[in-house]
């Protein structure tokens, strides 16, 4: 028996609110299926479950907003039911199913005509994308529609041209709300469908009963709970967004003894390495140098490892994996740091696909619980914008912060001899309470190291 | 290809790397990357976005050729 809570998605959040419940009362769930979308001052969150189960009940509905830790959900846990039965998909685990009709998930029903669906995210993603699950074929173990399935079935339906335009928050009001958004008259730039567009429509179909006259925007406000403020104003979610980045770093700044150190590291043979393997490479598969400035960064803990893990109550506690957050800027405004797992043993072209995806992701707001909660250092890249240094500010309970300016070509002197070379200037703020001047710069000095053989990244 | 469909294409793909971004705002000569707030990982979004709609293999040597709303048009009108 277990129960399913608010968790902590960074150490600036207090309190959080379902904005949407991906599982039900009697469904199965498995460790890392994400189970429900959470709303934090600064971004939504798919929120993963760490037990594998039975969802006994909903605690907290959609729209509440409730401090961490509090409970959201009541999880029969796979062990009670049947301990020997434990494993990816505890068979077992319907017996102990409460009699809330729930679709078929045995292997057994592979042949009949039901949709196999066991994953609360597939399951999500083809209602988000309007896919009938009946007419996809499963090619998951017994016939089961996995990701790919639904992904791919959405493809054939849905050619890139023919797409409306709208933005990506717009779509998922659109989606929560069943509006189609081809039935949406756009009035964003270029005719897009803003999210706007899709509440005047919700809000029109859900109050069929409303005066045609009353305003729209009046609609909206009385589907929000009372007590939780216009989350759909763009402003008042920048102010929010504001005051918690802004509380985090005082806190910082506050509790954090920094000290800083720079140094310029010759990155020719990495530009160069680089520049040699993305020729060879279709576009799609090319790197870019923040990925082996990661990597590098993620390698160098190896040689200090009292970079990498968080300062609690007072005590260092060192992390075994390195969980490098990467600091992504947001459209609009804004700063979210959420973690690539295992930086350090990911290859560069994983790693590539890992940073791609967890940028798109924050600029939706589509990050995941686990990518919140656990960064063990940040990386911080300010390169593309012309900077030349970074002075970071740490995020707690984080102890360093790696920071990156610009790679570009400047004077370099070696042998005697002064050239020009692309260069870049990586900083270190890190925390004294952890760790002193002579071992940050043994850091710095290994992420050089490690870049001057990018081939061995 | 004519020089408006390559437009519609860029327009296409932008909205994808950028929702909110709007090519008529850009001055001519202007970095569409400065002009949009694109970050390195923005523009490789583009370019892969235009690579998938129009099969033109983009060097990364080419970028540069790419980085005005003008240019970028002559471009994948030449190599259409």
């Amino acid at each position: 028996m277990g129960d399913f809570h608010m968790p902590s998605l960074g150490a600036d959040m207090e309190v959080g609110r379902v904005t949407e419940w991906l599982v039900k009362a009697g469904d199965e769930v498995k460790r890392g299926d994400i189970v429900a979308v959470v709303e934090t001052e600064k971004s939504t969150i798919e929120v993963e479950i760490f037990e594998s189960g039975v969802i006994e009940a909903i605690v907290v509905p959609v729209g509440e907003e409730v401090p961490v830790g509090t409970v959201l959900a009541r999880v029969q846990s796979g062990a009670s039911g049947a301990p020997e039965a434990r494993g990816p998909v505890p068979a077992s685990s319907e017996s102990i199913l409460p009699t809330e009709p729930t679709p078929p998930t045995g292997r057994e029903v592979a042949t009949t005509a039901a949709p196999v669906v066991r994953s609360p995210v597939v399951r999500h993603l083809a209602a988000e994308s309007g896919i009938d699950l009946a007419a996809v074929t499963g090619t998951g173990e017994g016939g089961v529609i996995t990701r790919h399935d639904v992904e791919r079935a959405l493809a054939a339906q849905q050619p890139p041209t023919s797409r409306v335009r709208a933005s990506p928050w717009a779509r998922r009001v659109a989606a929560e709300r069943g509006v189609d958004l081809n039935s949406v008259q756009g009035t964003g730039p270029g005719g897009a469908v803003t999210e706007a567009d899709v509440r005047k429509v919700g809000a029109a179909r859900s109050r069929p009963a409303a005066a045609p006259s009353e305003p729209a925007v009046a609609a909206v406000a009385a589907e929000l709970p009372a007590n939780t403020g216009p989350t759909s104003d763009a402003a008042a979610k920048q102010a929010s967004l504001r005051r918690a980045i802004g509380a985090l770093m005082a806190r910082s700044k506050r509790e954090i003894p920094h000290y800083y150190l720079s140094t310029t590291i010759d990155m020719r043979a990495a530009s160069e390495w680089l520049e040699h393997v993305n020729a060879g490479r279709s576009i799609t598969d090319r790197l870019v140098m923040p990925v082996l400035l990661l990597k590098a960064t993620a390698r160098a803990v190896a040689t200090v490892p009292e970079m990498n893990g968080f300062m609690i109550d007072g005590r260092f506690e060192a992390r075994a994996a390195v969980q490098v957050g990467v600091a992504i800027s947001l459209r609009g405004g804004g700063v979210i740091a959420p973690a690539i797992h295992d930086t350090a043993t990911l290859g560069l072209n994983d790693l590539m696909v890992a940073l791609r995806d967890l940028v798109t992701r924050a600029r939706v707001g589509r990050l995941r619980s686990s990518e919140m909660s656990d960064p063990t250092i940040t990386v911080t890249n300010l390169g593309d914008l012309g900077v030349d240094q970074v002075f970071g500010v740490i995020y707690p309970p984080q102890v360093a912060l790696v920071g990156f300016g610009k790679v570009a070509e400047r004077p370099w002197a070696e042998d005697g001899l002064l050239g020009a070379r692309p260069t870049v200037t990586a900083t270190l703020a890190a925390d004294h309470r952890v760790s002193d001047g002579h071992r940050g710069g043994l850091f710095l000095s290994a992420i050089d190291r490690l870049l001057q053989a990018p081939e061995e990244l | 290809m004519t020089r408006d469909d390559a437009l519609d294409i860029m327009r296409d793909v932008l909205h994808h790397v950028a929702p909110e971004a709007d090519l008529g705002e850009i001055e001519p000569g202007e970095s569409m990357a400065e002009a949009l707030d694109l970050d390195s990982m923005d523009f490789l979004n583009f370019m892969i976005g235009l690579h998938e709609r129009t099969g033109i293999e983009i060097p990364e040597l080419d970028y540069p050729q790419l980085s005005t709303v003008e240019k970028c048009a002559d471009y994948l009108v030449a190599h259409a």
